[in-house]
């Protein structure tokens, strides 16, 4: 048996992976709660936004929570556009015809990426990657504690934008009744690229957290998005509380279960609960019943 | 009678000369095609492009050397292949290579594609060396194409076992458990098998042996663990992306062991690592590939690799002494044939390169001498401390007391 404080040092450093979770997975849930797809362009996105956070760092000299702002709001631009001009236009309104784009997209994203980077594992040197905080008898690692503060902030964000701005509303309405809003003079179409948009910004945020812990080759999405997925089902699709919450629990269950069955069996909880879930309350622990 | 048919050939070669003169530049030129196969894109691009890049340096200098000179100075030509880091992949493209008519195949770096791609090119006779793919049943299969310069895991894991307690007797046996970090693929979980059963041999107690997937994100339950056991020697076998983060976080959580002593991996074989990270790096030993360091035509070729900016890593001196032992064998074969380029390997003798190998000497398609070194970082560079011929410096063991 394991010693109450590694237990616990265990158990923070699976709330702080969580939080950086849970922010990948806000995205994830939103995007699919307004558009009803599944975007598969999840990872990639992550990618892009990392590369971002290394290029800001390493030519401009920009501290990736200093980008923050920067790189969601460029990351924002790029949701936007890309929903604009390519998924909603390739996709013809049909849901198996914008799976297949997002897809593709993210073919297109992680080769361009190999050909501009080449997949030479990168990260960047920042004074405080090394510097841990004491709680209690943890030793945890500046970069997660902030990871984790950060995320959160992030979520109250998202949440307060959805439930308190005109914006918040109408993707609130598309999200339940796309044809009644449209008729209530929503722009149905403005509405998707904003969520989009939203739903990269949040991965935005995620990158800058996670780099200076971390490292970006053009693969690395994938080890995420899968995880991500996990988070979403498990909290209900579209709901943001349930990804939240999700996004913390597989964490703790991830570091658990890493410590007790080794972290090649340690995954095997987070399926588990995968499993789990879907057996016993398909719609998620906050997704509503259809 | 065969003075004139003489006669009458050379007039014609001389007549045909004469009147299309761009065979004959063709003629001088004449090329072999090798084929060059790694896995340049997917999860293991990067090593695979390193690969690469030590062939086409190879192939560069061969040629510029005056190519193949048995064979009327045969330029070398590259067919360059991409294994996707795939094995099927990989086997894919030797049909295609042997198609094209290659006479030899150099690849494919990851043990799984290079047991695919050996047993391909094996359905056609094709020669194939095998540039690193430690996994030692690649040449235990009977394949009498195959051919692997550089040594296996097995030989690998028991030279480190042999290295660690050299150092620790040196020392007065400071270190006395062990605790042994493995990806869990056929190289990490083969090595730390054989770790673990060795090492008990020399007074070693094994505290913990954990394996991780690739990629893992998050080190901390492991070095918590470490913490709990405490071992004095930590042991990584994985690839660079998780030795990186789980050193990270053993220096966040102060995790400080006698040593960390890497098998097939580590910062003491990677300047890229050693770049990034100098104040980890310090101290850090590995039994790795590594170059003869008092070898005067390492230092020129790290050069012109850095110039390309790239990382003098050990894939591409692998690759790089490969095409090199396969260059020897086409001039001692004297023709493209490749029986003969089979049998011009078997009985190699090659000798002039830079690796820590003694004279080639192929026992079933394995170099005999191949052998790892044990470096350490020491003073911000990577130096040999074992065995003895080689060594540049003293080791530092343990680091902290």
């Amino acid at each position: 048996m394991f010693d109450p404080a590694i237990l616990f040092t265990a158990l923070l450093n699976g709330l702080t992976t969580g939080a950086v979770y849970a922010l990948i997975a806000l995205g994830l849930t939103l995007i699919y709660g307004v558009l009803h797809i599944i975007n598969f362009a999840h990872g990639a996105a992550l990618m892009v936004a990392l590369y971002a956070v290394y290029l800001l760092h390493e030519r401009l000299g920009i501290d990736p929570y200093v980008a923050l702002p920067f790189v969601m709001a460029g990351m924002f631009a790029f949701g936007y556009l890309l929903q604009r001009s390519v998924i909603n236009r390739a996709g013809h309104g049909k849901d198996e015809n914008i799976l297949l784009v997002t897809l593709g997209i993210s073919i297109v994203l992680e080769n361009l990426a190999l050909v501009l980077f080449h997949s030479d594992t990168r990260n960047i040197d920042t004074p405080y990657a090394l510097a841990t905080v004491q709680i209690g008898p943890a030793m945890l690692a500046l970069p997660k504690l902030i990871a984790f503060g950060g995320a959160l902030v992030v979520a109250a964000l998202l949440f307060a934008i959805m439930r308190f701005t005109d914006l918040g509303r109408a993707i609130r309405a598309v999200a339940r009744e796309k044809h009644g809003a449209k008729l209530m003079g929503i722009d149905v179409d403005k509405v998707y690229a904003m969520s989009f948009g939203i739903g990269m910004a949040c991965v935005g945020a995620a990158a800058c957290f996670l780099l200076p812990a971390y490292y970006v080759n053009p693969q690395v999405g994938g080890g995420f998005v899968l995880i991500a997925f996990t988070i979403v089902v498990l909290g209900g699709m579209g709901s943001f509380a349930g990804a939240l919450l999700g996004g913390l629990l597989i964490g703790v269950v991830e570091s658990l279960g890493g410590l007790w069955f080794g972290d090649s069996l340690g995954q095997m909880g987070v399926f588990a609960i995968f499993i789990v879930v879907l057996l016993v309350r398909p719609q998620g622990l906050f997704g509503a019943r259809v | 009678m065969s003075s004139r048919r003489t006669f009458l050939r050379q007039s014609t070669a001389a007549a045909a000369l004469v009147s299309a003169p761009w065979i004959a530049r063709a003629a001088s030129s004449k090329s072999i095609k090798i084929g060059v196969l790694h896995p340049v894109t997917g999860a293991l691009a990067y090593s695979g492009q390193q690969c690469r890049l030590g062939a086409l340096l190879a192939i560069e200098d061969i040629n510029r050397a005056g190519g193949i000179k048995s064979q009327g100075g045969a330029q070398i030509e590259a067919v360059l292949g991409d294994a996707q880091s795939r094995p099927e992949a990989g086997s894919a493209e030797v049909e295609k290579m042997n198609e094209g008519g290659v006479s030899a195949i150099v690849g494919a770096y990851a043990s799984a594609i290079c047991l695919a791609t050996t047993q391909t090119a094996a359905k056609y006779g094709l020669p194939h060396v095998v540039d690193v793919g430690v996994a030692d049943q690649i040449v235990e299969r009977g394949l009498t194409n195959t051919f692997r310069f550089g040594p296996g895991y097995k030989v690998c894991s028991a030279r480190a076992v042999d290295y660690l307690n050299a150092l620790n007797t040196a020392a007065g046996k400071p270190a006395k458990t062990v605790m042994i970090v493995h990806e869990e693929s056929l190289f990490g979980t083969g090595t730390a098998n054989l770790l673990s059963s060795e090492l008990p041999k020399y007074g070693f107690e094994i505290k913990e042996v954990v394996k991780h997937p690739n990629p893992t994100r998050d080190f901390n339950n492991i070095v918590l663990r470490m913490r709990s056991v405490n071992p004095d020697i930590v042991i990584p076998a994985n690839y660079y992306n998780e030795y990186a983060l789980l050193l990270l976080a053993m220096k966040q959580q102060k995790v400080q062991p006698k040593a960390i002593f890497s098998v097939l991996g580590g910062a003491a074989s990677s300047y890229k690592f050693l770049k990034e990270y100098p104040d980890i790096a310090n101290g850090v030993i590995d039994c790795n590939h590594w170059f003869n360091p008092k070898d005067a035509r390492v230092a020129p070729l790290k050069k012109r690799v850095e110039a390309k900016n790239a990382y003098f890593s050990y894939e591409v001196f692998m690759t790089y002494t490969a095409m090199m032992l396969l260059a020897d064998a086409l001039e001692r074969a004297g023709s493209a044939d490749r029986a003969a380029i089979n049998a011009a390997l078997a009985s190699s003798t090659f000798k002039d390169h830079f690796m820590p190998y003694g004279a080639t000497h192929f026992v079933n398609g394995q170099n005999a001498g191949a052998q790892p070194l044990l470096t350490q970082v020491v003073g911000g560079d990577i130096k040999a401390i074992l065995p003895e011929p080689f060594r540049e410096t003293a080791p530092v063991f343990p680091v902290k007391s």
